[in-house]
């Protein structure tokens, strides 16, 4: 089969005619129909370069800018990641874990030392080679006391950095961690030219696909192939233009008329029109984001797990997948793992909506007729006001008094989440289960929006964190989604996919879920077919 | 002609008092909405510490009223300052969008003020015939229409429908002008009906109004023609009014336009604004408004200046 593979490959690459693909196939022992259905298939899937992308973002604001510690919004994200620049790891689409501008890397057998072995021969759109000194100032961009980078959480845990060698810097942690590959390839995490140790963050420049051509913060951005690109397999498009086009009508407007090929985060309401018009494929992603409801552990009634868990069992979750999501989602099992991660336990059972057990555990915490505030604002996800009116009617049936309280987009993330005790909140998800459940459930941590403490929890967490040994590891990690789901402080309802639309001129390979557009790497991943 | 001189230098002294005013207000209710850039820059990834630190390199942390002279100090030497989120210079932020908002009110001008003037003219000369009421009705459902609303059915038929125009308007720096003209042209037609209606009622009102008057009459009985009569007998009496309404319908043009540039995302000075004040950016939004309330200003300077010009008994007033 290796041959037969490496046969498509070389059809995909061009090196093959129909006719050298059929006496190559026949003579590896295909049928001529399976031979022939074979290169269809690898035709169709075959990229090619050339052609200018004009992709509509849903997001991008005038305040923008290039600086990886304030990549906030897809826009600055896919262009200040996926275009210009690259990490030293990267997230496939199978979610497994791949070089980028490391070569190799191996672990000492604690997991606390990690050694990385850099790509030879890279360079920035400048010409400047890629070094040791520019990736140990890339993290020390993230890393420095003074700094305000949202990734700081992600490289404290790194104790020391040094060069060993031209191409090899060593990592020092404070503990084990199996899965510091997958922390390299954060999107913020890219690697950046610098000078004396001190990066240049914001000019553009980088090692990837495309070089920048014109920056408007807020309103567009275009950038043509880098020719000496390392990847071979990568960068299709000639050139790329993307557009922030907030609005969801304009968006929609744009990519019915011809003015765009690709279009970021469908309207959900008008999903099915846009289906029906011809020649545009609505595509959906099942990736990490989900949708929860912290109840902060730490105040009444919510530090009583019995009303927790009446909580949990008063959500019709098909309803709300059915009603906010049009079906774009999965239910959510109060664990936020998702189904594409490598740790996801499939065995554990789903939660649905239960009234009954809702009344048994309050009549256990001795709390029938319970009345909760519920803060909800569409700053939390699109759909979240309604998603709190559904879960209050399902929840009345269960002898539940959901108040929802409608608070103002405006200052959502600083003045109701995390302050008020029930509310509603999303999140992105992270690329492995361990950032996951350090960032949002253990304890102390600054986004722990429960303030839910475990001390099993807890202590399987860091255990896990340092073991190599995978099936020890699932078997840890399969143990705190059960501990998550049936004592942790949050309802997870959903898990939202990305829904996005392109043209059917646009190619694509299977598509990454760990962020949004193809984890942020559609302009380097896609082409025109 | 030496009044005219002392009324401008005595209003564009009352203008740099009402700018900072309007300096003052806008920074006093950005501090009440709640969060600040920090916080907003930011967001759902905000910790305590690192908020801490952005306040300070930004000089967040110090109190109110002397980020607000600081602001001042810098605005009375001619520096705009930068913005806080990106540190770009805000005179080179705000010169392309200025450009921008501009152009798109010029375009809309140049097809408004004519268009309107001349039905107003028009419904005027054949008042309450069939065309003056078909105007009217015309002109008044657009504007009674929210402006999003025409946008799409200007969308909907235009651009979806027929093809002829693009749905948004992808314009940049280096776009050349007639194709910046062919991309600017559905907000363009938007923008003239909004602003229409007003200006051709007030032409139409204020010349029907003079119609009435003795020398109107005096112009008929020596039989000149109805045509004439309004066009060198009526309209230069009815100016003062028309300009008045033209000049503010032109500075909505101006700074009324945002949800316009949402609907065709126009790169405009609005959505620089919007942008800024949902991030907390003060200096972008000083800047903005400062732009704005000049531009309020300086038209309603420009109108009572044309209206002195144009009444001799004004302008040579004992």
């Amino acid at each position: 089969m290796d041959k037969i593979s490496r046969l498509t490959d070389l059809a995909e690459s061009g090196l093959v005619d129909r006719r050298g693909f059929m006496t190559g196939a026949l003579a590896l022992g295909l049928t001529v129909g399976a031979a022939s259905s074979l290169w269809s298939n690898t035709a169709r899937a075959a990229a090619k370069k050339g052609g200018h992308l004009r992709l509509a973002l849903g997001s991008g604001s005038t305040t923008d800018s290039l600086d990886p510690a304030t990549l906030d919004s897809t826009f600055n994200q896919i262009l200040g990641y996926g275009t210009l620049r690259n990490c030293l790891t990267e997230v496939k689409a199978d979610s497994s874990v791949g070089p980028e501008l490391a070569e190799s890397w191996e672990a000492q057998p604690d997991a606390s030392t990690w050694v990385f072995t850099l790509r030879k021969g890279v360079t920035f759109h400048s010409g400047k080679t890629v070094t040791t000194d520019d990736v140990i100032a890339s993290m020390e961009h993230h890393r420095a006391k003074d700094s305000t980078s949202a990734a700081k959480p992600l490289v404290q845990s790194i104790e020391s950095m040094k060069a060993d060698g031209p191409d090899k810097i060593v990592f020092k942690l404070t503990s084990g961690n199996a899965d510091f590959p997958y922390y390299m390839a954060d999107y913020h995490l890219c690697i950046l030219p610098s000078k004396d140790g001190k990066v240049d963050a914001t000019s553009g420049d980088g090692t990837g696909g495309f070089i920048l051509e014109n920056f408007e913060p807020g309103v567009r951005a275009t950038a043509k192939r880098n020719p000496n690109y390392f990847k071979s397999d990568r960068a299709w498009f000639d050139s790329v233009e993307l557009l922030s086009i907030t609005d969801p009508a304009a968006r929609t407007n744009a990519i019915t008329t011809g003015e765009v090929d690709v279009m970021e985060r469908v309207d959900l309401k008008t999903v099915n029109l846009l289906k029906r018009r011809s020649g545009i494929n609505v595509i959906e992603t099942v990736g990490l984001q989900h949708y929860t409801m912290p109840m902060i552990t730490t105040q009444e009634p919510f530090n009583d797990n019995d009303v927790r868990l009446a909580l949990k069992y008063a959500v019709k979750r098909e309803e709300l997948l059915e009603k906010v999501l049009r079906g774009y989602g999965r239910v959510g099992n109060d664990q936020p793992l998702a189904p594409a991660n490598r740790f996801y336990a499939t065995d554990i059972e789903q939660r649905t909506y239960d009234p009954d057990k809702a009344k048994f555990h309050l009549k256990k915490a001795g709390r029938e007729n319970l009345k909760v505030k519920l803060s909800a604002a569409d700053a939390a996800f699109a759909g979240a006001v309604e998603a709190a009116v559904l879960y209050q009617a399902s929840a009345r049936a269960a002898g539940i008094e959901i108040e929802v309280v409608r608070e103002p987009n405006d200052g959502y993330w600083s003045n109701v989440w995390l302050k008020k005790p029930f509310c509603m909140c999303y999140w992105g998800g992270r690329p492995t289960a361990d950032q996951m459940f350090t960032t949002v459930y253990s304890a102390g941590a600054p986004w722990n929006d429960a303030y839910w403490t475990n001390d099993k929890f807890n202590k399987l967490l860091v255990e896990a964190r340092a073991t190599l040994d995978q099936e020890k590891r699932a078997q840890m990690y399969r143990e705190m989604q059960l501990i998550v789901r049936d004592e942790g402080g949050t309802i997870i309802p959903l898990f939202a996919s990305y829904v996005d639309a392109a043209t059917d001129k646009i190619g694509h390979g299977d598509i990454a879920g760990n962020y949004a557009l193809d984890g942020l790497k559609l302009t380097e991943r896609w082409w025109f077919a | 002609m030496g009044k005219i001189l002392v009324m401008v230098a005595q209003r564009l002294a009352l203008g740099l008092l009402t700018l900072f005013i309007v300096s003052l207000i806008i920074f006093l209710s950005v501090e009440l909405l709640p969060g600040d850039l920090a916080q907003e820059i930011l967001g759902q990834g905000a910790t305590p510490e690192t908020v801490a630190v952005f306040r300070h390199q930004l000089g967040l942390d110090l109190p109110a009223h002397i980020r607000y002279l600081h602001w001042l100090g810098g605005m009375l030497q001619g520096d705009f300052g930068q913005s806080l989120a990106n540190k770009r210079d805000i005179a080179e932020l705000i010169s392309g969008r200025l450009g921008n908002t501009l152009f798109l009110a010029g375009l809309a001008a140049v097809i408004s003020v004519p268009l309107a003037l001349t039905l107003g003219i028009l419904a005027a000369l054949y008042r309450n015939t069939f065309f003056d009421r078909a105007v009217n009705v015309f002109a008044l459902s657009s504007v009674s229409f929210p402006e999003f609303f025409i946008a799409y059915v200007l969308i909907l038929f235009l651009a979806v429908q027929l093809g002829w125009f693009p749905s948004i308007s992808n314009i940049g720096p280096n776009t050349e002008f007639f194709e910046r003209v062919y991309r600017s042209l559905l907000p363009a037609l938007t923008l003239t009906l909004v602003v229409m209606a007003h200006m051709m009622r007030m032409t139409r009102a204020a010349i029907i109004n003079l119609m009435a008057s003795p020398y109107i009459e005096m112009a008929r009985l020596k039989g000149l023609t109805p045509r004439r009569v309004i066009l060198h007998h009526a309209l230069p009496n009815a100016l003062s009014p028309i300009i008045n309404v033209v000049a503010l319908n032109l500075a909505y043009l101006v700074v009324g336009v945002v949800v316009v540039e949402v609907v065709f995302v126009y790169p405009g000075l609005g959505q620089l604004m919007v942008d800024s004040v949902s991030k907390r950016d003060i200096t972008v939004v000083q800047a903005c408004s400062l732009i704005f309330a000049a531009t309020y200003v300086l038209l309603n300077l420009t109108a009572d200046v044309l209206s002195i010009v144009s009444n001799p008994r004004l302008m040579h007033a004992r």
